[in-house]
């Protein structure tokens, strides 16, 4: 049985489609910065010397390690409300659960790099006559940035993705808007594949970009 | 406000959730060993001199590693079936999906195993008078396994995870017999907090186990 | 213990032994070799022939392109334009109908069965480090040569006697010294039987220590008439081991003759330049 295609769906309302982008895009650059700055703070947790404050950590790190995204998205959206006794938007349940489980991922990145610089570095610096703040910024900050930064684009590309889950919480970003069309379209054919590869030429610049960049960091070495 | 507790109304289902257990490991087995068979072919492919096999076989890779899961559940449940004609089980669309994604994984795991031999083995086995299967299997391949143990099971456990995105096309996993029995005892947080340790115990078991076996593989070789 | 090693085997061959080089037809025979990497030229046009038994030591500056010549030979590069025949037979196929453009295709299964009869000893090894010492010289025996297992392990186990390693055979590489790998390599190469053996600086990546177990037993492989070809910065060896000495400079052949011509009485500059350099090392 042969199937004629049929863009014209597509064509008609990509608007609402690029809307879609830009309410994806939203949700990362939030979960992404947010994640980030409390990703650092977790780490530095992590790393104390207080064990009570590093129990948490690590407690914090394994439970958004160790359970899929998706259950945590509706466990904010669905759960947190009530032991808050406030509804939550799905935007805001979605940005919230995103923040922390890339917080988690990052709070690992970070802490690879403080426990990198608390290695060797310090004494070919000091046996040259380095001062420490010079030891940190021209030896080991350097070193220590060339080794995360792939892990954090990494990061990034994946957060990218997990934005899709947000469309479960009926939060419309692009994936929610493109199964919204095909059902009320009967286009799910060409509406999934135009979505599949708005996804791609959004993230596939990241790949690309952050492999180039890795291989230049690791010629370097 | 304070929230009062009730584990009951959800352990009173507790079978359920176990049979989602069950389902998604049943989806994750099936689909992990699946996804070897593909990414074995697809590494083949990737390692080949003709670019007529290289090529397509890239552009699986690229376009599974940059573009949402969730997509290519919805794709595979919604519009494959326009396309064969044949309407597809939430089971059998949720494990094409994750052994097609997998298999694109595992293939650059596989890939990534042979690629980090050093030449000189290449060269010793030519020098021999092998021929490229034959130094692949005998030399390469054998080597290359133990390095591929650990990102294997790195992607193994992402694989698990995914399976929770089965939930949206109403396969019985345990996130949608989360969401069933949240519908009949209306206790979100309990249902969601109960399944979020379930998933939590498993993979957390599951991932330290591994990590034990791989220092044991590590002392062996 | 080589040095028994060698007095039994010149008492096995006794007629090889005493004048090797004295049979005069070629093995190989290497025509205006060209070797391109890109647009680096590498090695310009080499004429050779290499006579059975003969042994060859062939010396030059690093990136002369010495060992892109010997590379060559057991096709592990493969030449740009020129022929390379061995026993006579010109391997690999004219690419255009009336041979113009120099350029030779060449098959797979044509180069493996090359590769079996010309052997390599590399400079880094490259022992299989999955495989014990008995399964490595075993490998290409089972592998290549379909001997059956319990033969391929009784001459792989007569081998690694020779090369004097008969104690470890069951270690795994990774547990022996850089000299011990490098006997295992050799043989390895050895068990095939090869007709030609290409040694691509065997010592260059070893302690100055474990170079003389290595000179050891290659002098001693020396003895039994294989053809041999050598790429190496050791002259003084170079001038005990070798029949003939070859000269590489800029990817030609820039001077040949016996060891005593070349090492000892360089007739070009070029070669007395290079040859100045070694001064240190009493030949």
């Amino acid at each position: 049985m042969k199937y004629t295609w049929d863009f014209a769906v597509v064509r008609d309302n990509f608007p609402l489609l690029l809307r879609g982008v830009s309410v994806t895009v939203e949700l990362w650059l939030v979960a992404f910065a947010l994640g980030l700055a409390l990703g650092f703070a977790i780490s530095l947790a992590r790393v104390s010397r207080r064990p009570s404050l590093n129990a948490l950590a690590i407690g914090y790190v394994e439970v958004f390690r160790n359970t899929p995204v998706l259950v945590q998205l509706i466990w904010f959206y669905y759960a947190f409300p009530i032991m808050l006794g406030a509804q939550l938007t799905p935007f805001v349940a979605a940005a919230l659960a995103l923040t922390l489980n890339t917080s988690a991922y990052c709070a690992e990145i970070f802490r690879g790099g403080i426990v990198s610089i608390a290695r060797g570095q310090w004494e070919g610096a000091k046996a040259i006559g380095m001062t420490r703040a010079m030891t940190m910024r021209r030896i080991v900050l350097p070193q220590v940035m060339k080794r995360m930064l792939p892990a954090f684009t990494n990061r990034a590309i994946e957060l990218a993705k997990v934005t899709s889950l947000a469309s479960l919480l009926a939060v419309n970003e692009v994936m929610y808007e493109g199964r919204l069309l095909s059902s009320t379209y009967y286009r799910p054919l060409e509406i999934l594949t135009v979505v599949a590869l708005i996804y791609l030429v959004l993230i596939y610049p990241g790949s690309y970009l952050s492999a180039r960049l890795e291989r230049r960091l690791a010629a370097r070495d | 406000m304070k929230y009062q507790w009730d584990f009951g109304a959800v352990f009173g289902h507790f079978d359920m959730l176990v049979a989602g257990l069950v389902g998604t490991l049943k989806l994750a087995a099936v689909s992990i060993v699946l996804g070897v068979i593909v990414g074995f072919v697809v590494a083949l492919m990737r390692l080949s001199r003709r670019p007529l096999l290289r090529v397509p076989a890239t552009a699986f890779v690229d376009f599974y590693r940059n573009t949402p899961p969730l997509v290519h559940f919805f794709w595979f449940f919604y519009a494959l079936p326009i396309l064969i004609g044949l309407s597809l089980e939430p089971f059998t669309a949720a494990v094409l999906a994750l052994s097609t994604q997998s298999g694109a994984f595992y293939a650059e795991v596989f890939r990534g195993g042979i690629v980090s031999i050093e030449r000189g083995q290449w060269e010793a086995a030519r020098s021999l008078g092998m021929n490229y299967r034959a130094a692949l299997r005998r030399v390469i391949v054998p080597q290359a396994l133990r390095r591929m143990v650990p990102p294997f099971v790195e992607r193994s456990f992402e694989l698990t995870k995914t399976t929770a995105l089965a939930s949206s096309l109403a396969y019985g996993e345990l996130l949608y017999q989360a969401m069933q029995v949240n519908s009949i005892t209306f206790r979100p947080m309990e249902v969601y907090t109960t399944i979020a340790a379930m998933y939590f115990i498993v993979l957390f078991a599951a991932s330290n186990l591994m990590r034990l076996f791989e220092h044991r593989l590590a002392r062996i070789g | 213990m080589i040095e028994n090693v060698t007095t039994t085997m010149s008492a096995v061959a006794p007629a090889v032994a005493a004048g090797a080089a004295n049979t005069s037809d070629v093995v190989i025979r290497i025509r205006n070799l060209h070797k391109r990497f890109g647009d680096l030229h590498v090695v310009k046009g080499v004429d050779l022939d290499v006579r059975r038994g003969e042994r060859i030591a062939i010396i030059g500056a690093s990136g002369s392109g010495k060992s892109t010549i010997l590379r060559c030979l057991n096709f592990m590069e493969l030449p740009s334009e020129g022929t390379i025949e061995l026993d006579g037979k010109a391997i690999g196929r004219q690419a255009s109908a009336n041979g113009a453009s120099g350029e030779r295709f060449y098959s797979e299964a044509e180069l493996c069965e090359i590769r079996a009869r010309v052997g390599m000893v590399f400079q880094q090894f490259n022992l299989f480090p999955h495989m014990t010492v008995r399964a490595n010289v075993m490998e290409g025996l089972i592998t290549v040569k379909r001997i059956a297992k319990h033969a391929a392990r009784e001459r792989a186990t007569a081998q690694l006697a020779k090369v004097g390693l008969q104690d470890k055979l069951d270690a795994y590489p990774a547990k022996l010294s850089g000299g011990q790998q490098q006997r295992v390599a050799i043989a390895r190469a050895l068990a095939m039987d090869p007709e030609v053996l290409l040694f691509d600086e065997p010592t260059s990546s070893l302690d100055p220590e474990l170079v003389g177990e290595v000179l050891r037993v290659i002098r001693a492989l020396a003895d039994e008439g294989r053809t041999m070809l050598l790429v190496t910065h050791e002259l003084g060896f170079a001038y005990h081991f070798a029949d003939r000495v070859v000269f590489i400079a800029d990817g030609i052949v820039h001077e040949t003759g016996t060891a005593d011509e070349v090492l000892k009485h360089p007739k070009r500059e070029r070669t007395q330049q290079f040859l100045a350099r070694f001064v240190e090392r009493a030949l």
